[in-house]
C-alpha cells in the first residue's frame, strides 16, 4: 500500500510541471518577476525541485546560480518538499529562556531531521520561527495552526503523534 | 567637465565632478585603507573599511562610493574612524581561517596587509569560525575554500558582470552566508569557464589555481623522464612581477634561462605554434572567405572562450576555426614531430607549458586531446606556479642571463608574441594571411585599430581589393555583446558584417589572464600588452611565415597547411554545454 502512495506523489509532481511552463509563459524574459515566479512555482509544488529551479532560470532569462541565491536567502523558499504537518518550534527570547532549544534539540533527535528538513515520510517538517505571541505560554510550539504551551521534551512526542 | 573643491584633512584638492572620496584623498597624498574595493569594479562597500567623517553629515561615509562634492571637510583618520576600521577588520578575522603561514596568498593577501595597516594587535572577538566547510576541489583549474572567503563579493562580481558567467553568487544569509556555485555543486559542476578571474580579483586566498608544481617536480627530479616545457607570450611580459620588477618587463631570455636551470630537459616555446596556429587558421580564412561559409571565422585560441562558447553559443561553433590552440598545437607536435626527430620515446616524455592561463588545465585535460597518441600537454603551471617554483629552487629572475630557447620548437616571430594582448591574433593572422592572398608581403605589419582596450574594437582591413571585416572582443561579457549581434545579423539577413572575429576571454587578453600574478588591474593588462609589441619591434622576423623552424616543420613534417596530417595534429572539434551543469550534452 505505502508503496502505491509514494508513487501517486510523484506522479502528481511531474503533472505539475506543465502548469509550471504556463506560469513560466506568462513572465517569459522577465528576472525581475522571478521572486513571484518562485511564489507560485512553491505554491504548486509546496517546495522547489532542482527541476523546477531550472525551468524558470532558463523562462525568466536569470542565471541559475541568481535563482539559487534568491531561494537559499529567503526563509519562505524551501528546496526539500514539505510534510504534511508543519512543526515550528519558537525560539523567541521568552520561549529560549524557558527551554525551547531543549523541545527543539528534541524534535530533531526524534523525527531524525534538522532545522528546515522533512522526514522521509513525508509526515512531518520541522521548523523555528521568533516569536508567536504566545510568550505567556513559553515555551510555545506551532503544529499547523494549532499552538500548544509550556511544552516539555518529554511530552514532545505525545503531541506529535497526535498528527498524521 | 566641472570641478569640485574639498579639503582632506584640512588638505585643500580640486576634482572632477563624481570622483569618489577614495581618489580624492589619493590626490590630497593619503591612502584609505580599503578591502572589497577594486579599481576595475562597481563599488560594492561592502566590507566598509573606506569609511571617513564628512563634517555635517551624520555617521561615516564610505569612500569608495561617496561622491566628493563642494565645500566637503573629510577626514580620513579620525579616533572614530580608525576604532570602526578597526573593529570591522576585527570582525571579518573572526570568521576567516587565519592559518596564514599555509595559506596561499601568505604575503600577498590583501587583507593580511589591512590587518598590519590598521594596526590590529588583539583580537578581542576571537575566532567564531565554528566547523570548517569543505573546500571545493571539484574543478580541475581552480580551488574555492569558502573558510577564507570575506564575502567581498569581487568574484561575483567579475564573474557576472565582466564575465557574464554567472558560476558564483551570494547563497544562504546571515551566519550562513556562503559565495558558491547553483544548488552547491562546486565549480567542476557549474558554467564556470576556468577564466580565473575570480582568482586574480580574489583579496584574500579562497580562490586560487590547482597546482600541478609537485608533479612538475617529481617529473624533472625522475631520470627516466624528458621533460620539456613551452611558454606561453604573455608570461614574458609577467613573470618579472613575480620579482618584483616593474610592470610589463619583458623577461623572454632570462625566463629561458630560469626554465633551463629548474631542470627541464628542453626549454620550447609557445611562441613557435603561435606562429604555426596563424598559418593554419590563416589558410582556414582564406578558405572560408573563398567558399563564402561559415563567416565570421572566430578565434579559438583562448580555453575560457571556447567553453563559454561551447555553453552559451553553441550555435556558432560552425564559425569557431578549428584550429588548436597554441597550447595544443605544441603538444601534439612534441610527442610526434618533436620525438621523432631527437630519437625520444614519446612515452618518456613529460610536456609542461607555463600559461597565464587557469583554463589552460581543464583544455589538456580535454578527453579529445591526444592526437600524439598521448596526453599532449601532461601539465600545466600558471605563471604565479612558475613563479613559487623559481623562489623554491632559489632562482631570481633578476639575476638570469638571457638565453635563446632550444631548437626544432623554439623559434618565434614578432607575430606570436603579440598574441598574448588582445587583438594580436588578429594582427598576426592578417600579416599573414596578406601574403597568402597576395603573394606579397604586407609592409606596415603594424595594424592599430585591433589594438588597445577599447572592450569592442573593429576594423577593415583591405586585403587587395578584398574588404575584410573584423573585430576583436576581449573578456567574455564583450564577446557576449559582440556574438548577440552576429546572431542577430545571421539570423535577419542571413550573414554578418563581419568575416574575422577574434575573441579572448579574459580583460585585455593573456596578460590579464587567471594564471598571472595576484593583484591584476586594468593599467597593469595595458602595460604588459605595450611590452609585447616592444618585442614584436625588437625581432628580426614579425610575420608568421617567416618563422624558419616552421617552414622546416610544414617541409619535413606537415607538408602544408590543412593538410591531413596537419588536421589530425593540430585540428580539434567542440560540443554542445548544459548551462546548467557545463557538461557536454548528448549529441541529437
Amino acid at each position: 500500500m505505502s508503496e502505491k502512495q509514494c508513487h501517486c506523489a510523484e506522479v502528481q509532481e511531474e503533472e505539475l510541471y506543465p502548469r509550471l511552463e504556463e506560469v513560466i509563459m506568462e513572465h517569459r524574459g522577465k528576472g525581475e518577476d522571478l521572486i513571484m515566479v518562485l511564489h507560485k512555482a512553491q505554491n504548486l509544488f509546496g517546495y522547489l525541485p532542482r527541476k523546477a529551479q531550472e525551468m524558470v532560470a532558463e523562462g525568466l532569462n536569470v542565471s541559475l546560480n541568481e535563482v539559487y541565491g534568491v531561494i537559499t536567502f529567503y526563509n519562505f523558499f524551501s528546496t526539500v518538499p514539505q510534510g504534511r504537518n508543519s512543526v515550528k518550534v519558537c525560539l523567541g527570547t521568552a520561549c529560549y529562556v524557558r527551554g525551547s532549544q531543549e523541545v527543539l534539540d528534541k524534535a530533531q533527535r526524534e523525527l531524525g531531521i534538522k532545522v528546515g528538513g522533512t522526514t522521509e515520510d513525508r509526515r512531518y517538517s520541522l521548523d523555528v520561527v521568533r516569536c508567536i505571541g504566545a510568550c505567556g505560554l513559553a515555551p510555545a510550539m506551532l503544529v499547523n495552526e494549532d499552538v500548544y504551551g509550556r511544552i516539555k521534551p518529554p511530552h514532545l512526542m505525545d503531541v506529535l503523534e497526535k498528527y498524521e | 567637465m566641472s570641478m569640485v573643491k574639498l579639503t582632506i584633512n584640512n588638505i585643500p584638492v580640486e576634482v572632477p565632478e563624481g570622483t569618489t572620496i577614495l581618489w580624492a584623498a589619493k590626490k590630497a597624498g593619503f591612502t584609505i585603507p580599503t578591502l572589497c574595493h577594486h579599481p576595475d569594479l562597481t563599488p560594492g562597500g561592502q566590507c566598509g573599511i573606506c569609511v571617513v567623517e564628512i563634517e555635517g553629515i551624520p555617521g561615516l561615509k564610505r569612500s569608495c562610493m561617496t561622491p566628493a562634492a563642494d565645500g566637503f571637510k573629510v577626514k580620513t583618520h579620525t579616533p572614530r574612524v580608525m576604532a570602526t576600521r578597526r573593529q570591522l577588520v576585527e570582525l571579518i578575522l573572526s570568521n576567516h581561517d587565519t592559518e596564514c603561514l599555509t595559506c596561499v596568498k601568505n604575503n600577498n593577501c590583501e587583507l593580511q596587509k589591512l590587518a598590519a595597516t590598521v594596526g590590529i594587535n588583539t583580537l578581542d572577538y576571537g575566532n567564531a569560525l565554528k566547523e570548517k566547510l569543505p573546500i571545493d576541489r571539484s574543478s580541475v583549474a581552480i580551488v574555492r575554500d569558502p573558510n577564507k572567503c570575506i564575502l567581498c563579493g569581487r568574484c561575483i562580481e567579475v564573474c557576472s558582470r565582466v564575465q557574464t558567467v554567472n558560476a558564483l553568487a551570494v547563497n544562504h544569509r546571515g551566519f550562513d552566508t556562503v559565495i558558491t556555485t547553483a544548488f552547491n555543486a562546486g565549480l567542476g559542476n557549474s558554467v564556470c569557464i576556468n577564466c580565473g578571474q575570480c582568482v586574480v580579483h580574489c583579496p584574500v586566498g579562497a580562490l586560487y589555481e590547482k597546482s600541478a608544481v609537485d608533479e612538475v617536480w617529481d617529473a624533472i627530479h625522475d631520470p627516466d623522464k624528458f621533460v620539456v616545457v613551452q611558454e606561453a607570450p604573455a608570461v614574458r611580459v609577467q613573470l618579472g612581477e613575480e620579482f618584483d620588477m616593474p610592470t610589463g618587463s619583458l623577461v623572454s631570455g632570462k625566463m629561458h634561462a630560469a626554465l633551463r636551470r629548474l631542470g627541464f630537459d628542453a626549454v620550447l616555446e609557445t611562441n613557435f605554434t603561435a606562429d604555426l596556429t596563424i598559418l593554419e587558421e590563416g589558410t582556414e580564412l582564406i578558405g572560408r572567405l573563398t567558399s563564402g561559409k561559415n563567416l565570421p571565422l572566430i578565434t579559438s585560441c583562448s580555453p575560457g572562450w571556447i567553453k563559454f562558447m561551447e555553453t552559451f553559443f553553441h550555435d556558432m561553433i560552425p564559425h569557431m576555426s578549428t584550429a588548436k590552440s597554441p597550447q595544443q598545437m605544441f603538444g601534439a607536435l612534441a610527442k610526434t614531430y618533436y620525438a621523432e626527430a631527437k630519437g625520444i620515446d614519446p612515452a618518456k616524455i613529460v610536456s609542461v607549458s607555463v600559461m597565464p592561463c587557469t583554463a589552460k588545465k581543464f583544455e589538456c585535460l580535454r578527453p579529445e586531446m591526444n592526437a600524439s597518441g598521448h596526453r599532449d600537454v601532461d601539465y600545466v603551471l600558471t605563471t604565479r606556479e612558475l613563479g613559487r617554483m623559481m623562489r623554491e629552487a632559489g632562482l631570481d629572475i633578476r639575476e638570469m642571463p638571457d638565453e635563446p630557447a632550444d631548437d626544432l620548437l623554439g623559434d618565434y616571430t614578432g607575430a606570436a608574441t603579440i598574441f598574448g594582448a588582445t587583438g594580436g591574433v588578429m594582427e598576426a593572422a592578417v600579416r599573414s594571411a596578406y601574403r597568402l592572398v597576395t603573394g606579397r608581403e604586407l609592409e606596415d605589419v603594424e595594424i592599430k585599430p585591433v589594438r588597445g582596450l577599447k572592450g569592442i574594437k573593429e576594423a577593415e582591413i583591405d586585403i587587395d581589393g578584398t574588404k575584410v571585416k573584423v573585430a576583436v572582443a576581449h573578456s567574455c561579457g564583450q564577446a557576449r555583446a559582440l556574438l548577440d549581434k552576429v546572431r542577430d545579423q545571421i539570423a535577419k539577413d542571413g550573414k554578418s558584417e563581419y568575416q574575422f572575429i577574434e575573441v579572448m576571454a579574459c580583460p585585455g587578453g593573456c596578460v590579464g589572464g587567471g594564471g598571472q600574478s595576484w593583484g591584476s588591474n586594468i593599467a597593469k593588462r595595458a602595460r604588459r600588452g605595450e611590452s609585447l609589441y616592444e618585442e614584436d619591434r625588437s625581432l628580426p622576423w614579425r610575420r608568421s611565415h617567416e618563422n624558419p623552424s616552421v617552414q622546416a616543420l610544414y617541409e619535413k613534417y606537415l607538408e602544408k597547411p590543412n593538410s591531413e596530417k596537419a588536421h589530425k595534429l593540430l585540428h580539434t572539434h567542440y560540443y554542445k554545454r548544459s548551462t546548467v551543469d557545463g557538461k557536454v550534452l548528448p549529441n541529437k
